[in-house]
This record gives structure tokens, sequence and C-alpha cells, in this order.
């Protein structure tokens, strides 16, 4: 477990060191999210509409930006390697390089959701519900896409292919997200939505650190 | 304690070696020898367990690698720098001691730095160390991590003779207190006694 809390510990730090790369992916949301209300114009209606699909659409391009850089980085100057070859198993040390990439890309998205929706005329309790989904929600993108970028690891041109691969597996998460706050705005209650969005968050918990893992063995052979 | 025996590895079509054997004990080491592209390296991987042989076995203590036990036991330095350019000396050994399992306190990663000539250089960030000054950073990972078996792949690259002739003395200690070395090299080593394998 101290390993676990030594990889976080130390991808947080390089972000440190990086900053811009993080804050990209951050700056991006807030940008997208913000072009809509500017180029749709003075609607409260339909803004309010399609507020949901828009923040839970960006939120998934938003963390797709940080991916290909999950496990590259390690992969090219031998550190990954040298983490297949730790007595640590290799799954916790993926498990807490993913924690910190959701630490890192995931919760400000989150964090930023309430602020964002204000643009789309969302009141308080649809926020609330916007926001716990999103954070029921990210950190299943962050399994998911590690997934996708263990496999595409030291492909030329990986970062199309890892789109290509992740979105349609997103898709899941996009409709019960988004669906969240429609029900809730319909008045039909999001509780059904949130339960099956956190059904998948457990399922993808315990699977997906394992099938990255699985992943890098072979991208590293 | 290290047994190899029967080991074959292709790359492609091109089989690269075959029927490669070997045992080490205490106090042992390997040089592996052979012209560029005769596979060292992938012997290097295969033994670690990076990737798998097409046919043999490699065994640690009489059990089938790799295990977990192979792995504590071992230390793999290969080709690449594996330290981040980001983080200084410092952090570097003591995140991937964290990483391993391992507490190292600041004063042991300090005296193994000071120990491979990089006294005054642990605070500054790696990016900014000479290639040479990299790969001391990266040795200095076998006096902090506890390991029987050494897999050192071309280690002697890129040092300059005073650190050469620091690495050869630390292999010798280690030989000494009882551990194993496997060594890929063009040059003659430093290290008396040792055995030669040539692809």
């Amino acid at each position: 477990m101290n390993a676990f809390f030594a990889t976080v510990r130390r991808d947080l730090l390089l972000a440190l060191r990086r900053k811009s790369e993080v804050l990209t992916a951050v700056f991006f949301f807030v940008i997208v999210t913000s072009l809509f209300p500017l180029g749709i114009g003075p609607e409260p209606v339909l803004l309010k509409k399609i507020a949901p699909g828009i923040l839970w659409v960006a939120a998934l391009l938003a963390t797709l930006l940080g991916l290909p850089r999950l496990f590259a980085a390690d992969h090219v100057d031998g550190t990954l390697e040298q983490m297949a070859l730790s007595p640590s198993p290799l799954g916790m040390l993926v498990a807490g390089k993913i924690l910190a990439h959701w630490l890192l890309c995931g919760l400000p998205l989150v964090l930023l959701a309430p602020v964002l929706g204000l643009q789309f005329d969302l009141d308080a309790s649809a926020l609330g519900i916007l926001t716990l989904a999103l954070l029921l929600g990210t950190p299943l993108l962050s399994l998911i896409g590690a997934i996708g970028a263990a496999l595409t690891l030291g492909v030329r041109g990986g970062g199309v292919l890892l789109a290509l691969l992740v979105l349609p597996l997103y898709i899941p998460a996009l409709i019960f997200g988004a669906g969240a706050v429609e029900a809730h705005i319909a008045g039909l209650g999001a509780g059904g939505h949130l339960s099956l969005l956190a059904a998948m968050l457990a399922l993808a918990v315990f699977f997906a650190p394992w099938a990255t893992t699985a992943a890098l063995r072979i991208a590293l052979e | 304690m290290l047994n190899v025996s029967g080991l074959a590895c292709s790359r492609g079509e091109r089989r690269l070696f075959a029927d490669v054997g070997f045992s080490l004990d205490a106090g042992e080491w390997l040089h592996v020898q052979g012209q560029n592209g005769a596979g060292k390296t992938s012997l290097m991987r295969l033994l670690v367990g990076l990737s798998p042989a097409d046919a043999g076995e490699i065994r640690w203590r009489n059990e089938p690698t790799p295990s977990i036990e192979f792995r504590r036991d071992l230390i793999y330095l290969g080709h690449h720098a594996a330290v981040k350019e980001d983080l200084t000396p410092l952090e570097n050994l003591r995140l991937s001691a964290a990483l391993d399992g391992i507490a190292l306190d600041e004063r042991a990663a300090l005296a193994a730095l000071i120990r491979l000539g990089l006294r005054g250089r642990e605070d500054l960030p790696v990016r900014v160390l000479s290639a040479g000054q990299k790969r001391r950073v990266l040795l200095a990972r076998l006096l902090t991590r506890p390991a029987v078996l050494w897999v050192l792949d071309e280690a002697f690259n890129a040092l300059d003779v005073a650190a050469v002739k620091l690495l050869g003395e630390l292999i010798a200690e280690h030989l000494a207190h009882g551990g194993m070395a496997v060594l890929t090299s063009h040059q003659p080593l430093p290290v008396p006694g040792g055995r030669t394998l040539v692809l």
C-alpha cells in the first residue's frame, strides 16, 4: 500500500514541476464549455437543455487530453521498466498512477463544473447533481482511459488511436452522467442514473488496473 | 542460485540465440559478450523477465522466475536513464526506493550520491546534469537498494575513467558480500574473476 501512495506522490510531484501539462486540460475544459453560451447567445431554455451534454462531452475530451502522457513519459525514460521489475505489484503502482491522473485531470473538472454550469442557467440543485455525476464519472473516465493508454503505448500516432479506442467506451458514462442531470431537471429524480454510474465505477476500480497492467506488460516486451 | 538452461530467443524470423545455459552462485559473475545485434540486451531482458523466452527455463533459488521473490533480489539497469529529469537525484533515489516498498532515509540516499561523486548536485534537477552524471544517479541505486543479483546492461557506457573504476569496486564489493552479477560490455571489465559467455 505504501508503494501505491508513493506512486501518487511521485506523479503529483512530477506534475508540479510541469504545471503547463496539467493546466492545458483544465483550461481546455473551461474554454470549450464557455464557447457554447457565447456562440448560442442568451437563450436560457436552449442552454439549460444542452448544458449536461456539453459539460460532459467537454469533460470527456479534457480527460482524453491528459491520457497519452499517463504512461508515455515513464515508458520513454525507462522508469516504467523499473516499475515492472519492482517487488511491489505493478497493478498497485498502476492504480496509483491512475489515481494521480484523476487528481490532476478529473478532480479539477469536478470542482469547476458548478461554476461553469452557471453559464447555462442551471439552478443550484441541478448543479449539485451535475457535480455529483462528474465526481462518480471522471474516475471512471480515468480508469477506462488508462487501459487505452496502455494498449496504445509506444504505437506511432498513438494519440489519435487512443481517442478512437477510448471514446466509444466512454459512451455509457456519458449517457448516464448527462442523463442524471437531464432526469433531475425533468423532475424524474437522478437516483437511478447515479447508481448505475457508481456501479460502473465499482466495476472499473476492480478490473481496469488489472487490464492496464496486462497491457503494459505486453507493451514492455 | 541462478540456473539458466536451454534459453532461446528470436526476433521475428531471425533466431538470435538458442540453447544458452549457465548458472551462478554466490560471489560469481558472468560477462556476456557478443557483437552488436548478437542479442546481449535481449538475453538480459529475458533473464529479468521483461520479455518471455521462446524456450528454456530460468530458475532462481530453485523456483521458476519471474516471481516476487526474484524481483526483490534483483536490480536491473538497462540502456535507459531510468531517472526522472524533473526531479533531483535525491528525490529520484528516494521515490524509486518508495516505489519498491523500501524506506530510504535522506542520509542514506545522500551518502550513496556522495559515494558516486555527486556531492553538491543532489538538489539540482537531473535535467541539468551531464549524461555521465545521470548514469551515476542511476548507479546510486546499487547502493540504496539491497539486492543479490545485479543485471547490468552496458552499465559502463558514458562513464569517465574514475567512475568506471568506482563501478568496478562496487561490483567487487557486492561479489565479496555474496552477491552475483551479470554484465554486458564491449570493454574489458575492471572486475576480477568472472566467467565469459559469448553469444
